[in-house]
């Protein structure tokens, strides 16, 4: 299994995922109408409501995927399964929290944020992305670099790692849930829809922004090619007289800058909180199980995938069973891993 | 390895000085490190378990018991539970039947999966049963189910921990010799020859899937076990006591004790009660046991590639190279001398 990952089926144009019509496929295609005819016989009712959720589907997908992407592309190259990516990403929010408070301390005596400018907003997102993606290169360089190929090895060693991020965020930042204040407070008026808050979109926006530079720079940059070849074969690609060392550092440093970038806009859009890291944790693995692990295409899709089903459960879900919408991700990864073992769009082995 | 004539001696003075061991510890050490030693032995053999035959580390087994726990809080009606009371038996019988038919599933999906991907997927499986828990407040109460009863016959087991103690014990003894038992049986032998070689097996005419489903099915009926005598123990079950955290502890104990080794289940649970124990006393740990359990963690997976981690890099390399010796079938004497980590 260690040959070959989707990085390097989609780009690949013809390299799509391979559609049979099995059994196993039908019954996929069977539960997928279902779940549509369901939500589709109640957003009749209410076309507006359902274009609103569909967006905060989307929009949630948005955070999902530049999370995912960077799990993704750290694991398709290195096969390194990064179990402290979710502390990456709390640890970005957490860094960006805490610069804004030095830059615009909270009134202890009021409960409202403090009103951020241009600056106190994106001098802390854009250095507290920058400090994850330093934590995560020099995580990279001291605990992983020498035991290269030692999958199961470098996945305890990340998850010792996350354990001890996570205790001493408890122990420096405290239990709360607290969030970065931004600008961009109003709603923006959108057709169809009404009024939306201006931080999810302008998330979402980042949010392709990155899926398009990831792409070019997989496809269209010497880097990105050097990429695809380690993904196929690292040890050819060394004898080849390519630094991989150096190709596997910046990796790390982009997955870990995703990571990052992704906690510091979910603690605006959202919170900062504690309980962050498992909850990402696991968003990045359910996401890049269903897509196929090493593909970005595959990626997007397992997120805009759950972020619908969080979307589209928080709402439609009947009555006192709305808290019962995790069931139904459990649901998705069987059926999904039921029918194509190796994710929708990964490859086998 | 001990020679196979000396290993039901050795057993059974083992389990006699563990039988003997409360007459000489405070009731408070009895009940907080050697009782929790063995319920988390017993989960950890779960784990160990389908490490060492199956080839596969499972992050999936501190969901199955904590799902048998919740199970049995719910069925028995325990303060913060639904309300569907029903006898202490029955609530036994059906959370592990519960359980074993979750595990049986999940195994279903997971066994096409091998190495990375599965301890990936098993570790979603894990999460995914604490979130359930802990959205579904009609099934966990708000932050867990308390005063979940124990059987009449444990007396009270905060007051007198002995009767649980002894009842883990004697369930520790019952998994592991089942669990060496199950090695030589030829579903045990079958099982293996999967870890081993699936390929092979396949063309054999073996239905990997199928073996490998009911193997993690077996896991799960352990994992339940240990899942129970953990909600009698505690008395309660939240969803915490089924996070990451506690799914990595597991992970950390079979780690210490050796992934191919099943008596290593206990080993490793027994030192990790008493690091846990012990830590909260040392000054400048404090209230940062977390921390403290975390860079020994991190100091074991670091510092011993060729001990404790050497074998635990041949986990993955085992599906390109089988392991040579398989596990002997008898000795000389007639004993068994096959062990589960097949030394």
């Amino acid at each position: 299994m260690d040959e070959g990952t989707g990085l390097t089926a989609e780009v690949v144009s013809e390299a799509g995922p391979r559609v049979r019509l099995s059994g196993g496929t039908l019954f996929l295609f069977v539960v997928l109408l279902l779940a549509i005819v369901g939500v589709g016989i109640q957003a009749v009712h209410d076309l507006n409501l359902f274009a609103v959720v569909t967006l905060n589907g989307i929009t949630l997908a948005g955070l999902y995927f530049i999370v995912a992407s960077g799990f993704t592309m750290i694991f398709g190259l290195m096969r390194v399964v990064n179990m402290a990516h979710g502390s990456l990403y709390m640890l970005g929010g957490i860094v960006a929290y805490l610069i804004q408070q030095r830059m615009i301390p909270t009134d202890p005596t009021s409960f409202d944020l403090p009103q951020a400018t241009l600056g106190s907003f994106l001098i802390p997102l854009i250095l507290a992305t920058l400090v994850v993606a330093i934590v995560g290169l020099i995580m990279q360089q001291v605990f992983l670099r020498w035991n290269q190929g030692q999958e199961l090895r470098q996945a305890l060693i990340t998850i010792a790692l996350s354990i001890i991020i996570a205790d001493q965020a408890v122990a420096h930042f405290g239990g709360i849930a607290k969030q970065i204040s931004t600008p961009f407070r109003e709603s923006v008026h959108i057709p169809y829809i009404g009024m939306y808050g201006t931080m999810r979109l302008a998330g979402l926006i980042i949010a392709i922004v990155v899926g398009v530079l990831l792409l070019l720079l997989i496809t269209r940059t010497r880097f990105g090619m050097v990429v695809r070849a380690g993904v196929d074969d690292r040890q050819m690609l060394s004898a080849l007289g390519v630094n991989v060392q150096v190709v596997f550092a910046i990796a790390f440093l982009i997955g870990a800058f995703l990571a990052g970038l992704a906690g510091t806009l979910g603690g605006t859009i959202n919170s900062v909180n504690k309980a962050d890291d498992s909850k990402f944790l696991l968003i990045s693995l359910v996401i890049v199980i269903i897509g196929g692990m090493g593909s970005l295409v595959g990626a997007a899709v397992g997120a805009v995938l759950l972020g619908l089903l969080d979307a589209y459960t928080a709402v439609y879900m009947p009555g006192d069973y709305s808290n019962y919408g995790i069931i139904l991700t459990f649901v998705l990864l069987v059926v999904i891993l039921a029918v194509r073992p190796f994710g929708l769009l990964g490859r086998a082995g | 390895m001990i020679p196979a004539r000396y290993q039901w001696p050795i057993g059974i003075v083992v389990l006699v000085v563990a039988a003997l061991l409360p007459f000489v510890t405070t009731s408070f050490e009895t009940s907080q490190i050697l009782t929790r030693a063995l319920i988390l032995g017993i989960a950890a053999s779960s784990l160990i378990f389908l490490a060492s035959l199956g080839g596969g580390v499972s992050l999936a087994q501190t969901g199955m018991y904590g799902l048998a726990g919740f199970l049995f809080g719910n069925f028995v009606a325990a303060d913060g539970g639904a309300t569907m009371a029903i006898g202490i038996y029955p609530a036994l019988a059906l959370a592990i039947v519960g359980t074993v038919l979750v595990s049986l599933i999940i195994g279903l999906i997971s066994s096409r999966s091998e190495g990375i991907y599965f301890l990936m997927i098993t570790l979603a499986f894990g999460v995914i049963i604490k979130l359930i828990f802990e959205k579904a407040t009609d099934l966990s109460g708000f932050g867990g189910i308390n005063n979940i009863p124990a059987p009449s016959f444990l007396g009270n087991t905060t007051t007198d921990p002995n009767n649980l103690y002894w009842l883990a014990l004697a369930i520790s003894a019952l998994v592991y010799l089942g669990v060496r038992y199950f090695a030589r049986t030829p579903f045990g032998l079958a099982f293996q020859g999967v870890r081993d070689n699936p390929t092979r097996m396949r063309a054999l005419g073996y239905n990997v899937i199928v073996l490998r489903t009911i193997a993690f099915g077996i896991g799960g009926l352990i994992a339940a076990i240990s899942g129970l005598l953990n909600v009698w123990w505690l008395t309660e079950i939240a969803p915490g006591t089924i996070d990451v955290g506690p799914i990595i502890y597991l992970l950390l104990i079979a780690i210490i004790g050796g992934l191919y080794r099943i008596e290593g289940a206990w080993i490793g649970a027994l030192i990790f009660a008493i690091i846990d124990n012990r830590l909260r006393s040392i000054h400048f740990v404090g209230d940062r046991t977390t921390t403290a359990i975390g860079v020994i963690f991190l100091l074991i997976v670091l510092l011993s590639p060729g001990g404790v981690m050497g074998i635990y890099e041949s986990l993955v390399t085992r599906f390109r190279r089988p392991r040579t010796p398989g596990p002997t079938i008898a000795s000389d004497d007639g004993t068994a001398a096959s062990s589960v980590a097949g030394d």
